[in-house]
């Protein structure tokens, strides 16, 4: 029946074809030609991502455990989540040790079957690394792995992104011609752009509304664990 | 509508007229609109500031839409077979019924009785909610302009900001009204909290999530979706089911089509450069992962998409991609707001699309509903002629023409209106009648003329014509002007 309605569709579809009038190939120029110098990129991409509430940090390799521990600190966050097994909780577990008192750090070790309840419940923040930025819609690249799951960036109420200033790159057009991406898609890409926002009431803009509420990127030039490769 | 054979929702004292003028008549619905579309045409007109650069996107926009008709079979079967290869399972639907029972079928297989919606225009064709309350399942909203309006139990009145028509006193009140527990404010930031506070349980236990898609891609297999409320990923990232809805002609054919046509339809929506996510979702939860849905689906539907793509001057109906921007900068709709289309789609892509999916005998008003003043087709950002089409349908529907693929064709002729332009066409066709008639209007055509029918309808919103009391021919005859 509904292999039916398949046929019945594609027939009708096929049936009415008109050649190729109107296949004409694109002329992409428009968007190839959108890129910015490479020390315009971050600074754009700051921009246009504080415009979205969006906040920075600016970090080392060395110091970003102790910004991030400051930052949840002064937030009231109780605990911070990140990907278990990841280079981030090794580096993270490794600085933050024998230090008192300070957010704990919890893992996301099991699946969400097991995990929702503490996930929606008792997670203040959520820190993960991401593949990179865009200058020109001042985005964030984030593919969940198996080590990073997907909702570290979303459920919690904060999310904190590791960001090197060297994987920004022009845009979306540009990004996805990338081998990484052309030869075969993630199960889950995103971008990221902002915390999470509505106009839905009298188009007055409201923060927080399901995803976080606060999105911190924190800016490690050289990356968040070198050893890693960028 | 339409499925069920309930009358015709345009006619008689309840159509569009009858509507437009009672909200026409509503200093609310007016100021709301009012407010909205003026932010809205704002913010876009900020992002297009550069004629050059959005000439050029629009073409692209414009080419990539018209490779994708000319070669959607095609892409719908490449679709079908990467979404497959990726472990995303792909359903057809001829009609909404069909779609309805589709979802049904998978939400009982799973024994899923609670849903988290993502925002789809798709579903609301489909009627989805009200299908899945009538058979058991709890389908929730979750688009804060879209809970607002389900809480409410009303329609969308903008396929992008379904709540436009509100302002928040009424939200507050109707949080008060249906919220346990809700404290009444009216602080947009304290209603927000609200539904927040709701919703992330409902995430958190649903059995499933539905959703639109902005687009698929073929060449990949890959379901991109836009929003910014977050809602979109709780629901099809969080239940272990995810069912997402598409329209057929929301295809495209590789990767590099998608930004085009996403920054098109962000800065012509909203004045955004980007929403706050782009979801692009090529598969369920792979081997490894800790979360994800375990299961994918995409049902595609057709409702009546097939057939607007028979008749090669509609089909450019099917380029659109739902910004709303021509809602935004029609002099119509901005003044008299969605609901007086009682259309899924309304506005001046609605005028198009409606009549064609549910016959232009039924919505022949519709397409008449415009001044013709291509606004619309202006701001459009992959170039439908949008009023060309208005023209097209309007002729559609009181005439019958061998050969139309259009529901309902010459369903909405008049006699009267008919035996008229028949008339006119004798009294303009030969010389004789027309010395005939024009000296008969210029001796008699100051006598009073009882205004009844359309004559009344016609002067009541012009004034009607005073005949000279001789005609052109005559005066010039008289100055010597030879007869050609």
């Amino acid at each position: 029946m509904r292999e039916g309605a398949r046929e019945a569709i594609l027939g009708r579809l096929r049936a009415a074809r008109r050649g190729e009038d109107g296949a004409a190939p694109s002329d992409f120029a428009v968007v190839r030609e959108k890129r910015w110098p490479e020390a315009e990129r971050l600074p754009r991409l700051r921009r246009l991502m504080e415009a979205a509430h969006a906040e920075f940090l600016e970090a080392t390799g060395e110091s970003w455990p102790s910004a991030v521990r400051d930052l949840l600190v002064e937030a009231g966050a109780r605990n911070v989540m990140v990907g278990a097994g990841s280079a981030v909780e090794a580096r993270l577990a490794e600085a933050w040790s024998g230090l008192p008192g300070g957010p704990e750090l919890l893992r996301y070790d099991r699946p969400v079957e097991e995990l929702k309840g503490v996930l929606f419940g008792s997670v203040d923040a959520g820190l993960t690394t991401c593949e990179g930025g865009l200058a020109e819609t001042g985005s964030l690249v984030v593919v969940p792995t198996p080590e990073e799951p997907r909702l570290l960036s979303l459920v919690p109420p904060i999310h904190l992104v590791l960001l090197d200033p060297a994987t920004v790159r022009d845009g979306l057009w540009q990004l996805l011609a990338e081998p990484r991406f052309a030869n075969g898609m993630p199960p889950n890409a995103l971008l990221i752009s902002g915390p999470s926002k509505t106009a839905d009431i009298e188009q007055t803009l409201a923060y927080g509304v399901h995803g976080p509420k606060r999105l911190v990127v924190v800016v490690v030039p050289g990356g968040a664990t070198p050893s890693r490769g960028s | 509508m339409g499925a069920d054979g309930a009358p015709p929702p345009g006619a008689g004292a309840h159509g569009f007229r009858a509507r437009a003028t009672a909200a026409l008549g509503d200093p609310q619905v007016r100021a709301n609109f009012r407010r909205a579309m003026d932010g809205l045409m704002a913010k876009r007109a900020a992002l297009f500031a550069d004629p050059a650069e959005w000439r050029a996107m629009r073409a692209l926009g414009a080419s990539i839409r018209a490779r994708t008709l000319a070669r959607l079979p095609e892409l719908l079967e490449r679709l079908e077979e990467r979404c497959r290869a990726n472990g995303i399972e792909v359903h057809w639907a001829e009609t909404t019924a069909e779609a309805n029972e589709v979802v049904l079928d998978l939400l009982r297989a799973r024994g899923a009785t609670r849903v988290v919606k993502g925002k789809s225009m798709v579903s609301e064709e489909m009627h989805l909610n009200d299908f899945l309350e009538a058979h058991g399942v709890e389908s929730l909203e979750s688009d804060l302009g879209e809970y607002v309006i389900q809480l409410d139990g009303e329609t969308p009145s903008h396929i992008i900001m379904p709540a436009i028509h509100k302002d928040r006193q009424q939200i507050a009140r109707l949080f008060g009204r249906k919220i346990r527990d809700a404290a009444y404010s009216e602080d947009v930031d304290e209603l927000t909290a609200t539904a927040r506070r709701v919703l992330r349980r409902k995430f958190e236990e649903a059995d499933a999530g539905i959703s639109g898609v902005n687009c698929a891609v073929a060449e990949t297999g890959t379901l991109v979706l836009i929003e910014n409320e977050g809602n979109g990923r709780m629901s099809t990232h969080v239940p272990p089911l995810h069912v997402a809805l598409m329209g057929l002609e929301k295809v495209v054919e590789r990767l590099e089509d998608v930004p085009p046509l996403l920054s098109l339809l962000t800065r012509s929506a909203t004045g955004q450069l980007v929403t706050t996510y782009v979801n692009m979702i090529s598969g369920p939860r792979s081997p490894g992962e800790k979360d994800g849905p375990r299961e994918v689906h995409l049902v595609v539907l057709d409702n009546g998409r097939s057939r607007i793509y028979e008749d090669e001057e509609l089909a450019v109906t099917l380029r659109c991609i739902r910004c709303g921007a021509c809602m935004n900068h029609c002099p119509v709709y901005t003044r008299v707001g969605g609901h007086a289309y009682d259309a899924v789609y309304p506005g001046p892509i609605g005028k198009v699309l409606t009549p064609q999916m549910e016959g232009v005998d039924r919505r022949h008003e519709l397409p008449h509903a415009s001044s013709l003043c291509g606004a619309c087709a202006e701001v459009c950002p992959v170039e439908i002629p949008i009023t060309r089409l208005l023209v097209r349908l309007r002729a559609e529907a009181s005439t019958r023409r061998v050969g139309s693929t259009v529901l309902g064709a010459g369903g909405a002729r008049s006699g009267g209106e008919a035996l008229s332009w028949r008339l006119w066409k004798r009294a303009f066709g030969s010389p004789g009648a027309y010395r005939l008639v024009s000296w008969l209007a210029t001796r008699l055509g100051r006598l009073p003329v009882p205004r009844l029918g359309p004559l009344r309808a016609w002067t009541s919103v012009r004034t009607a014509p005073r005949p000279a009391r001789r005609s052109l021919h005559e005066l010039a005859r008289e100055k010597g002007v030879p007869d050609a």
